[in-house]
């Protein structure tokens, strides 16, 4: 497997479908590790399912009794360059042509160690060795009373951040899973979370699109943001819907996106619109990110891409990924992906990204520009 | 003309409660609350006085985040199954308060309603009957009205609290029975903003208005009579007993501490104007809880209807009990419909009425039943397979009515129950 560079300006037009790894049941969630050696993958079958890049082995990791989400890691050095397969892959293919083809496969290299951090339906929060052959559950902390919806780790790997139905945000030591701090505020289910890039701030949205501004010396909130647009009580249903299912920083800290449904008239039906919107960070001012195309659905993950461009991907009646550039809150670029996608991955290195399938496979997407033409949205 | 065809009420044909109660017990209560001078025999018949409460999960509430978990399982969902009060039986995480009520609720788990589609659902789950060309049977309500309610009761027999909407009167649920057995409907609980007298007009000119418009009805149903003309008069007549009984709907007049045991929202103040009703002698009432349509986001969708639900539905048990009614008041939570096992890329459920749930509890009800059950994912019924002709017969052997006799509209028999079903006597005390 040849892993190309990060490009330095992104062209969307040049993503190919790279890998699909299939599971037996459909996926929720997608991460890259830090090394962007895996993908995992939350699964309805409670499981967290490793798919190995280089290999293309897959790993399941079993202690969950409920559906997981959230995923975020610990990784003794964060900042790492990211794996470079190259080298071994050569020398595989160099021992199999000398040997014949099976005889003598080299060990893959042993992936750098870190940890994998698992939020459940149950409220549950599990602690895992992600790099690990047999991994099984370090610790499980009881989190959150409900669902506990999103896991984030802060930018020095110290503490570990959960959000939940409980309508609290909770940090932890990352070391040991022991708690520091709950950060109350919010009045509805929060659904998402992320550290600030640099350390000493946390952004929390709930189903009502309250974004809070934690301050993590004091624990107390600084500010609240409007993300409202992506939020209904539906009169019809008598119910809300909404919520940021996604939410990314930018790396200089100078913006961060969440993404939802918005223009919703039909809650139970999914009837409404995919939206992010992103927020700079000085003046905490919004701007909506729009689909080109008259999508009907939700945008279930949203991510910036080192070369300046925002992603976000999501699904109705079919799976997309759109990506916008520059100031145009028009997307750019759309991309009709084979499954509903209910997460989506970025890589650190911006070379690749993932979606999570409702049909149960991770796609996983380059940007060499080779391979199938990805299919474009058909015109009504 | 429309011909009146509902039940006649002549002495042939008077479908009385005291012919269709089925006990001793009912046979006191047909005397009739008039006839008991003794506070102490009164209280005796009102506990005897039995009622019906419905509360209907609108939309299709999903049977396995409810009443049948199959968690870890391919269908089962997210949410974990929890121990109830009764050994051996789990319901969903989502309702724990109702957990610990499970000693007095009965379930069915193996219900076939056999339709997919929210309208036929409503009817046939409140008839108890298929729908049938040439004939439109009568709602549960407007037959527990009809065999449960007694003339001496100053308010209508048959009650719907709808989410929201208007309010209105004569809802079209009685047919044969006739219009005096058909339901008043109160939007957001609340009688019809119009109902009551204006400030303008006085008292004396009110009794005069009405008076003149009895005249006016009298002459013209003498040689006009028709089902329409009496659903007209009959309506004027719920009216008034509405504004005479006005307190009743008020349930800003319970203590503060019971307000709080239903919950501070749109449904638990339903909830509690239910039993206020049921208390003051309304033999049915049916609350609605909107919405459990959950095509998309079933799970986030059924947190939160399912969180507004189980607290009021396990206090009302606790009241009723508190009370000395709830042996009385037959209490069922139906729907039109379940849900799909399958969950779809929106995760969602969809329409689904093969193999679902209800729950009964209250007046003639074995508490801590559970007959039938589905197989390991929910996907069919593995045993004991009932339909809502089962039910019916369930509900009104429940309040000691026979379910075999029949009603006669235009001088036809009409079973008052499917005769191809009979009870579920697993369920019936």
């Amino acid at each position: 497997m040849d892993i190309p560079p990060p490009r330095p300006v992104l062209d969307p037009t040049t993503a190919r479908v790279e890998r699909e790894f299939k599971h037996v049941r459909p996926l929720i969630g997608c991460r890259f590790d830090p090394s962007g050696r895996f993908l995992f993958a939350t699964a309805e079958d409670d499981s967290v399912q490793r798919f190995d890049l280089l290999t293309g082995t897959r790993t399941a990791f079993v202690g969950h009794t409920s559906w997981a989400r959230g995923m975020a890691f610990v990784a003794p050095n964060p900042t790492a360059a990211p794996m470079d397969a190259s080298a071994w892959q050569k020398a595989q293919a160099a021992a199999q042509s000398l040997v014949g083809f099976g005889v003598a496969a080299l060990p893959a290299p042993k992936a750098a160690p870190f940890t994998l951090v698992t939020a459940d339906y149950h409220g549950k929060l599990i602690w895992w060795q992600g790099d690990s052959d047999a991994p099984k559950p370090l610790k499980t902390v009881a989190a959150h009373d409900g669902y506990a919806r999103a896991v984030a780790v802060s930018p020095d790997g110290a503490t570990v951040a959960s959000c939940g139905n409980d309508q609290k945000v909770k940090l932890w030591k990352a070391a040991d899973g022991t708690a520091i701090r709950t950060l109350e505020g919010h009045e509805s289910h929060v659904y998402n979370l992320a550290f600030h890039p640099n350390g000493t701030r946390l952004v929390s949205c709930d189903l009502k699109g309250v974004v809070k501004d934690w301050n993590l010396k004091t624990g107390k909130s600084e500010r609240d943001l409007d993300a409202k647009i992506l939020t209904k009580y539906d009169p019809g249903f008598m119910a809300d819907i909404g919520g940021a299912r996604g939410m990314a920083f930018k790396a200089d800290g100078s913006a961060f996106a969440v993404c939802g449904i918005t223009n919703v008239s039909n809650a139970f039906a999914g009837v409404g619109n995919p939206l992010a919107v992103t927020f700079d960070w000085d003046s905490g001012k919004a701007k909506q990110l729009k689909p080109k195309d008259a999508f009907q659905g939700t945008m279930w993950g949203v991510a910036f891409h080192p070369g300046g461009a925002v992603l976000g991907a999501g699904g109705g009646g079919q799976g997309r990924v759109w990506f916008w550039k520059g100031d145009d809150p028009a997307s750019a670029h759309v991309l009709t992906v084979p499954a509903n996608a209910r997460d989506l991955a970025l890589s650190s290195d911006g070379a690749r990204f993932a979606i999570a399938g409702s049909n149960g496979t991770a796609y996983v997407y380059n940007f060499s520009g080779t391979g199938p033409v990805p299919q474009m949205p058909k015109k009504k | 003309m429309l011909p009146c065809n509902y039940a006649c009420n002549t002495a042939d044909h008077a479908t009385t409660r005291r012919a269709f109660l089925g006990s001793a017990v009912g046979a006191t209560a047909a005397l009739g609350m008039a006839g008991f001078a003794n506070p102490a025999h009164a209280a005796e018949l009102k506990k005897a006085q039995k009622r019906v409460l419905v509360i209907f999960l609108e939309g299709g509430v999903s049977q396995l985040e409810t009443w049948d978990p199959k968690p870890n399982t391919d269908t089962g969902g997210p949410f974990k199954a929890i121990q109830t009060s009764v050994a051996g039986t789990s319901i969903c995480e989502l309702l724990p308060l109702s957990a610990k009520q499970m000693h007095r609720i009965a379930l069915v788990r193996s219900l076939n309603s056999q339709t997919d589609d929210h309208g036929v659902g409503h009817n046939v789950m409140l008839t108890g009957r298929k729908m049938e060309p040439g004939i439109v049977y009568p709602h549960l309500g407007a037959v527990s009205a009809r065999l449960l309610g007694s003339n001496a009761n100053a308010l209508p027999g048959h009650i719907r609290i709808l989410p929201k909407g208007g309010s209105g009167f004569n809802g079209a649920d009685a047919t044969f029975l006739g219009p005096k057995f058909a339901s008043v409907g109160l939007g957001d609980g609340k009688p019809p903003a119009d109902l009551f007298r204006p400030g303008n007009l006085t008292a004396t000119e009110d009794d005069e208005r009405d008076a003149f418009r009895k005249r006016l009805d009298q002459r013209f149903a003498k040689s006009r009579k028709s089902a329409a003309t009496d659903a007209y008069t009959e309506s004027f007549t719920q009216a008034e007993r509405v504004v005479k009984q006005a307190a009743v709907f008020d349930v800003d007049k319970e203590p503060a501490k019971i307000a709080d045991k239903y919950g501070r929202h749109d449904f638990g103040r339903h909830m509690l104007l239910a039993r206020r009703l049921l208390e003051a002698g309304v033999t049915y009432v049916k609350v609605s809880h909107s919405n459990y349509d959950t095509h998309h986001e079933n799970f986030d969708f059924h947190i939160e209807q399912l969180g507004e639900f189980d607290r009021p539905f396990a206090a009302l048990l606790d009241d009723l009990a508190d009370r000395g009614m709830l042996d009385s008041t037959l209490v069922v939570v139906m729907s039109e419909m379940g849900r799909t096992p399958r969950i779809n890329d929106r995760y969602g459920r969809d329409h689904w009425g093969r193999a679902w749930s209800v729950a009964l509890a209250g007046a003639g009800i074995k508490g801590g039943a559970v007959v039938g059950k589905t197989n390991a994912n929910g996907t069919a019924i593995a045993d004991r397979e009932v339909w809502s002709g089962h039910l019916f017969h369930t509900y009104l052997q429940a309040v000691g009515l026979d379910s075999t006799k029949n009603f006669y509209p235009n001088e036809r028999p009409v079973p008052i129950a499917d005769p191809k079903a009979a009870a579920i006597t697993e369920v019936l005390a």
